[in-house]
């Protein structure tokens, strides 16, 4: 949900207010910020982003170096390369995609590239499903990127361009990607507004070589093996670059506020000040359809809201139990799922140990819905509310986490 | 070794951006068996030289003397900072000249 400053945008800044899907916002932003260097290997549902980026490249729109390569592990391989030379690069994938890139997730984190990735979340085989859920983000959440997760095409397009100035930060030098549901939000046309290139490009200025990059002029090694003395000295860089990252973060919204009109937080509450039971949310269906059944709950008397983590990594445990302070009782809904967790909803989890943290001990629901898409009704999320007032009332939190919509 | 710094000292990701820098590094210190030349048996055929992964085997302008009264311009031997005891210069000295003795005798 986007905040829309009292100040007035200046008016040349947005040149078109055009329908897109979110995949297609994500494109049109990408070629924005001018990337150098897009390598990338079709999957479902991120093939559109970089068929548009390919015919972008092919009509001269884009001046980059397209690379097509056999597989994702390639695709991030070459990303890796690019970026460590010194170029701005794109890349894009989902689920089966997103896990052959595993290995590379961790070097790109661990080498500092500021290589950005959007990643339209889908169910992850066996069975052989092509549907949206996050299943393929969880299973990356460990390996040292910053992660976020838009709710609408505005918002996806709009955090592409702050993930690069965010990435390429000195004070970060880390690897974004932009999450987002796979057909319920790739494949799924909204309005968008775009913004004057030249001032995207004012406002991610190229920040490539702040640190070393491969030159020949000056020869450095990327990538060298560390050995037990220096290994662990190594990777903390990166875990406390992450840490950092946060205020960085908000720095880069709120410049992103001030030039245009637009801003997102870590955590984003609808009708949470007095709610009394909260669903906790990410991505877009999951959100809104929350949304509409908070209302209705309200419409009955319920004090219902509803909480959607945009910044997924670094976790903002800060922001979520400031505002899941006053709530009665917390469900969160996960669309991915954790097996043989001590309860399964991955999200669920860092929810439950922030506000634990942070001394706050309330009845909490797992709620796990929407894997491979499975419908998520409005009427699962009213009921949620009013499973939440019971589960209040008995004051526990219950010990097994929720399969919604189950046969 | 080379002095170990914290990780605010470090190049980010540990990038090499002194480039030769792995002389810094001696990789002796995990050598569990020294090899040593017998530089009477030693005919300076070079092969120890050749084969030697790291390389370890330094070719020297040090004239000597041999007991058998030949006379030879260099001498070859091993610079222990960088030796790790893999044992291939022993194993490939076609006149067995050099011998691998355990870095630690057990007592
Ligand atoms: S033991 Fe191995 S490393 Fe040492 S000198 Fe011989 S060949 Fe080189
Ligand atoms: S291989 Fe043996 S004989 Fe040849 S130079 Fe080395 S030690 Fe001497």
């Amino acid at each position: 949900m986007t905040q829309v400053l009292e100040k007035q945008r200046e008016s040349s800044i947005v040149v078109e207010k055009k329908g897109l899907t979110t995949n297609y916002a994500i494109a049109q932003a990408v070629k924005d910020v001018d990337v150098d260097v897009i390598a990338a290997y079709p999957i479902t549902p991120q093939t559109t982003i970089i068929e548009k980026l390919a015919e972008y490249v092919a009509n001269g729109e884009l001046d980059a170096e397209f690379i097509p390569v056999e597989s994702e592990h390639s695709a991030l391989s070459a990303a890796v390369g690019a970026s460590a030379a010194g170029a701005r690069v794109f890349t894009a994938t989902s689920a089966q995609g997103l896990e052959l890139m595993h290995e590379i997730l961790h070097i790109a984190s661990g080498l500092r590239l500021p290589i950005v990735m959007a990643v339209p979340g889908r169910a992850l085989s066996a069975p052989i499903s092509i549907h949206g859920d996050y299943q393929d983000l969880m299973n990356i959440r460990d390996t040292g990127w910053i992660i976020y997760i838009a709710s609408t095409a505005q918002e996806a397009y709009d955090t592409i361009i702050e993930a690069f100035r965010v990435a390429e930060d000195p004070r970060v030098q880390l690897p974004v990607i932009v999450s987002y549901d796979g057909f319920l939000m790739s494949h799924t046309t909204e309005p968008v507004e775009l913004y004057d290139p030249k001032v995207v490009r004012e406002f991610t200025p190229r920040r490539l070589n702040t640190r070393p990059i491969l030159n020949p002029e000056k020869p450095t090694t990327i990538g060298a093996l560390a050995t037990p003395d220096w290994y662990y000295e190594i990777k903390y860089q990166a875990i406390n670059a992450l840490k950092l990252s946060r205020s960085v973060i908000n720095e880069v919204d709120s410049e992103f506020n001030e030039k245009f009109s637009r801003s997102y937080k870590p955590v984003e509450g609808f009708m949470i000040d007095d709610a009394d039971y909260v669903l906790v949310t990410y991505g877009g269906a999951a959100t809104w359809n929350a949304l509409e059944a908070a209302k209705e709950a309200r419409d009955r008397g319920l004090k219902a809201g509803v909480l959607r983590i945009r910044l997924f990594r670094p976790f903002p445990a800060d922001d979520l139990t400031k505002a899941l302070s006053n709530a009665k009782a917390i469900a969160v809904v996960d669309r991915a799922v954790a097996p043989g967790s001590p309860i399964e909803g991955p999200v669920f989890k860092d929810v439950y140990i922030a506000l634990h943290m942070a001394g706050i001990d309330k009845p909490m629901l797992s709620v796990i819905h929407g894997l491979s898409q499975r419908t998520m009704y409005i009427r699962d999320f009213y009921e949620l509310y009013y499973r939440l007032k019971d589960i209040a009332k008995v004051g526990k939190s219950p010990q097994e986490s929720l399969f919604m919509g189950l046969r | 070794m080379s002095e170990l710094k914290s990780w605010t000292q470090i190049p980010i990701g540990g990038y090499i951006i002194e480039p030769k820098n792995s002389i810094n590094n001696k990789t002796g210190s995990w050598r569990t068996q020294r090899p040593v030349i017998n530089q009477d048996a030693c005919t300076r055929c070079r092969i120890c030289w050749l084969y030697c992964p790291e390389p370890a085997i330094l070719e020297l302008d040090k004239p000597y003397v041999a007991k058998n009264g030949r006379k030879y311009n260099i001498t070859f031997e091993v610079n222990y900072d960088y030796c790790k005891g893999c044992g291939i210069c022993a194993n490939e000295c076609p006149v067995k000249a050099i011998k691998m003795v355990p870095e630690v005798v057990q007592q």
